[in-house]
């Protein structure tokens, strides 16, 4: 029996849609998306407001029930959402950033800026980033998300400019950018043109990833105490409930949907990425 | 070989250097007049101030040009002399910094070695059945997921508050004095366990899922399908991929000391465990600058210790470093 | 009788668009002490029977056919029956032949290792691997290096003699001379001359696209195109006489040394063979094709022409009656 064989247009879409871990991934980040936006609407109580009794657990008026102040958990939740992604996406995009430009301009350059910029690197990389963030927070305070979002990105770095530097390596010796050269392209066309686009897929991912963990590190920050003075995240609100006396008193719904969310979206970003490498890595797909 | 030493060292001398330094010039970044801000900030008694003057004056030395202040803290740095702990008055911190580590240790070094082991051997094995690969992979992305205060609040809940089974705070039971006896070393390890599986738990994700991808990477290369084409036995090939993942395995362990040192200072923090990790917490919270100042110096010179030991693990495991064969850092 | 008896074989590949009909009806043998090339471009599924007689796994898929291998059925879609035939009677020196050592693992561990997996210690064989390093001129002292120590070229030799070592019947060298420069193609074509003289292998079966290759070392030359049979027959015969119209083609397309043009410009052949998700049917060969006719429209049979053994798929050449 002869099969007809399927008109496939954009084969790179076709995995993209073909692929579960990306659209099991795409799917929890979207709906946490949604909920964070919609969410603040679904709610009549404000996130600071005691309105109700404290220490109550879930129930039809509480859909997370109230904390120890006869506070909404879920209204609090719903608006804790938001910073998270905040923080996620400037932090980890920040990150990015830098870690793209210093990678690309060693591996681009060579020779002593390589050097020079590896040092800075390896150095920055082996100080334990929540330390930095320790001390600078402790001196400097935190007074806000963006502030917060600012200090990760300036530590998170390093393995992003690792990888970058890496790649870079493997595409500069790669023919079609010799070819490029020898037709007298500038350095500049050769980079937007020639080797931009195949890092591109890979710089997704990257931020990907460092989204991911930007998103672990403000939720530490915060947890210790060094997050910013007003507004709420997930991360202060077990930090409220650890300090409260949540745990001893077993107020499992004050902290458990917090951490619950974190790791659910930080494992759909983690399983996306996987999904994206295999979508643009034909040697790792299943058939 | 002896270039592949000399390059990491040069890197930890100079992150130990810069650390030091960061360590000497953040608190002039303050606003305001530093050692009245913290004076006042600590609410300390009459007699105490003067000391605590004193000594801020001489550690600050702002009768003294800068770059002497800054060799001063040099010289302190390597006296061991941390100054002196507001919050643990008139304990020097040094003393309290010496009394939290062993704690860090006992559950940090088990947790990293014994979830390394666990993770690899784990991780290859997951890779080996497509059915269980396809289930075990995202519970391994959500356990290197979650963050480790949550993990911790889970066990801390779950076995200590919900079961009983586990004790939820302190290093060993309140009513008891340290002493060398069994029943001392049980309280310990029944303190012990709960952090110390917490950390196991999240880091036992992150090997599984890092190992399953490069054994996967390893079986679709080159001398994978040449010794299937001699008609190899899988066992054989297997292991040849294996002991070729570990090697990004070991590397991914010294870069991985930084978030491990976070995890621990959260954990520690859950469950009031007296290490290093609560300690600069509690510092933080208290506003004692020494206590955040020795703290950090002491993290740091654990990572780039702990760093140093991982290079010279790989050193011993990849032959082709020995040869100075590898370019890769 | 002759070592290797295929049949009717096909071979797909799996792919999302569809199966590939990479090698769609290979039936041919070699004899005893025969070096059959195999000849064709890229994509015309040489590699794929080469590949699909030792390790024929996904995305290969095989569809049909039988192969033996002296005499024996040899089950190349049983991948785990196929081990018991691996490295002893059917050997591959492998396209990626300079990567295919274990970076980490000295080269006498690998051989240990491969050995011990057939029950043989590396001493035992000890005397006998250094004459053949001896015959493919690598120093004894390899043994105890890296592969990334190595050359290209040595690692290749390296790789030479693992795969022949337990004396294969059928050695299967797939491009193993396109990564080389001109005078270690020599040396490496004559390592594998020596390799049936010496008896260290009963059949060889040397995949190319580089016909001057062939012409040096081959006893017959079997071309493909598009997954089919083409054309087979000895060596001389081809490049004096060829009667499909693509080997014609292939073998005038080639320079000449020595011979001087004035105003000739190098012929390819124009076009480009077509693709093998949904084959056309009839000759593959039709469209680009100087001498097809109608009946071309329906598929020749690769017919033995003569004594000789000379077989062509044709319709040109084995006229109306087939």
């Amino acid at each position: 029996m002869k099969k007809k064989p399927r008109k496939v247009k954009h084969e790179i879409l076709y995995f993209a849609w073909r692929n579960w871990k990306l659209r099991l991934g795409l799917l929890v980040v979207f709906f946490f998306v949604l909920l964070a936006i919609v969410g603040p609407y679904l709610t009549p109580y404000e996130p600071w407001a005691y309105v109700g009794p404290s220490a109550r657990p879930p129930c039809k008026e509480f859909w997370f029930g109230t904390t120890m102040f006869g506070q909404d958990v879920f209204t609090q939740f719903v608006h804790g959402l938001y910073p998270v992604f905040l923080v996620g996406v400037l932090g980890g995009g920040l990150a990015t950033v830098i870690g793209t430009l210093i990678g690309f301009t060693a591996g681009y350059r060579g020779g002593w800026v390589d050097e020079i910029l590896n040092t800075f690197t390896n150095v920055v990389l082996v100080i334990p980033t929540l330390a930095l963030l320790l001390i600078l927070a402790a001196y400097l305070g935190v007074r806000s998300f963006f502030i917060q979002a600012v200090f990760i990105g300036c530590t998170a770095w390093p393995w992003t400019a690792r990888a970058v530097r890496a790649q870079t390596l493997s595409l500069k010796a790669r023919e079609f950018v010799d070819l490029a050269k020898i037709s007298g392209m500038r350095p500049a066309k050769i980079v937007l043109t020639e080797i931009a686009p195949n890092m591109l897929s890979y710089l997704v991912m990257v931020f990907i990833l460092q989204f991911g963990g930007a998103i672990l590190n403000a939720a530490t920050l915060d947890f210790i105490g060094l997050g910013p003075t007003r507004g709420i995240s997930l991360g202060l609100m077990m930090q409220t409930a650890l300090l409260w006396g949540a745990l001893p008193l077993g107020m499992w719904w004050w902290f458990v949907p917090p951490g619950l969310a974190i790791a659910l979206l930080v494992g759909a970003l983690y399983i996306t990425n996987v999904g994206l490498d295999e979508v643009f890595n034909p040697k790792l797909r299943e058939m | 070989m002896t270039r592949y030493f000399v390059r990491k060292l040069t890197i930890y001398l100079l992150t130990f250097f810069l650390a030091v330094t960061i360590d000497w010039i953040i608190p002039r970044f303050m606003p305001g007049n530093p050692i009245q801000t913290m004076l006042s900030r600590a609410a300390l008694r009459a007699e105490a101030v003067e000391v605590m003057r004193g000594y801020y004056l001489k550690a600050f030395g702002l009768d003294v040009p800068i770059w002497q202040q800054y060799l001063n803290f040099w010289k302190a740095v390597f006296h061991g002399d941390l100054g002196v702990s507001v919050y643990l008055f008139p304990k020097p911190v040094i003393k309290v910094i010496a009394e939290a580590i062993p704690y860090t240790l006992a559950i940090l070094v088990p947790a990293i070695i014994l979830s390394w082991i666990a993770g690899n051997k784990f991780g290859a094995f997951a890779a080996r059945r497509k059915w269980l690969d396809s289930t075990l992979l995202p519970m391994g992305y959500f356990l290197t997921a979650t963050p480790y205060m949550w993990l911790g609040i889970l066990l801390a809940w779950g076995f200590g508050v919900a079961l009983g089974w586990f004790p939820i705070a302190g290093g060993y039971s309140f009513a008891m004095t340290p002493n060398l006896s069994w029943k001392f070393f049980l309280d310990l390890l029944w303190h012990w366990f709960l952090p110390f599986a917490s950390l196991f738990l999240v880091m036992f994700g992150g090997w599984a899922i890092g190992m399953r991808n490069m054994i996967i990477y390893e079986l679709e290369a080159d001398y994978s399908q040449y010794l299937e084409s001699l008609g190899a036995p899988r066992r054989l090939i297997r292991s040849y991929a294996f002991r070729n993942a570990i090697l990004p395995q070991i590397t991914g362990l010294a870069l991985q000391m930084g978030t491990i040192a976070a995890g621990a200072v959260v954990t520690e923090t859950v469950f009031s465990y007296p290490g290093i990790g609560s300690l600069i917490v509690q510092a933080i919270q208290n506003q004692d600058y020494f206590l955040i100042q020795g703290c950090f110096l002491f993290i740091i010179i654990g990572v780039l210790l702990a760093n140093f030991i991982v290079d010279i693990v790989y050193l011993i495991v990849d032959p082709r470093t020995r040869r100075g064969m590898i370019g890769e850092i | 009788m002759n070592i290797l008896e295929v049949r009717d074989l096909r071979v797909y590949y799996q792919t999302i668009k569809g199966e590939v009909k990479a090698l769609d009806g290979a039936t041919f043998s070699v004899a005893e002490g025969e070096i059959m090339g195999l000849a064709g471009e890229s994509g015309c599924g040489k590699s794929t029977l080469g590949r699909s007689l030792v390790l024929l796994k996904p995305p290969m898929k095989y569809i049909e056919g039988e192969v033996f291998l002296e005499g024996k059925p040899l089950p190349i879609w049983d991948r785990e029956k196929m081990n018991a035939f691996r490295f002893t009677k059917v050997s591959l020196i492998p396209q990626y032949a300079m990567n295919a050592l274990n970076p980490t693992k000295k080269i006498k561990r690998i051989f240990a290792d491969i050995l011990a997996s057939r029950g043989l210690k590396l001493r035992q064989v000890l005397s006998e691997l250094s004459r053949r390093f001896e015959l493919v001129e690598l120093p004894l002292e390899v043994l105890k290096m890296y592969p990334i120590e190595l050359s290209g070229g040595m690692k290749q030799r390296v790789v030479m003699v693992l795969s022949t070592l337990l004396n294969p019947s059928l050695l299967i060298a797939d491009e193993v001379t396109s990564a080389l420069d001109v005078s270690t193609q020599k040396a490496v074509a004559k390592m594998l001359v020596e390799f049936r003289n010496q008896r260290f292998v009963k059949a060889l079966i040397v995949i190319t696209h580089d016909i001057s290759l062939l012409y040096q070392i081959a006893d017959t030359i079997l071309v493909m195109y598009a997954g089919k049979l083409a054309e087979k027959g000895s060596t001389e015969e081809i490049i004096s006489d060829p009667k499909h119209p693509y080997t014609r083609l292939l073998i005038f397309s080639l320079p000449k040394i020595g011979v001087r043009y004035m105003e000739t410009k190098l012929r390819g052949i124009p076009g480009h063979p077509p693709s093998l998700l949904q084959p056309p049917g009839g000759c593959r060969f039709r469209e680009r094709c100087p001498e097809a006719f109608e009946k071309c429209s329906e598929e020749p049979p690769f017919i033995t022409l003569d004594s000789t053994g000379r077989q062509v798929a044709c319709w040109r050449v084995t006229g109306n009656h087939g």
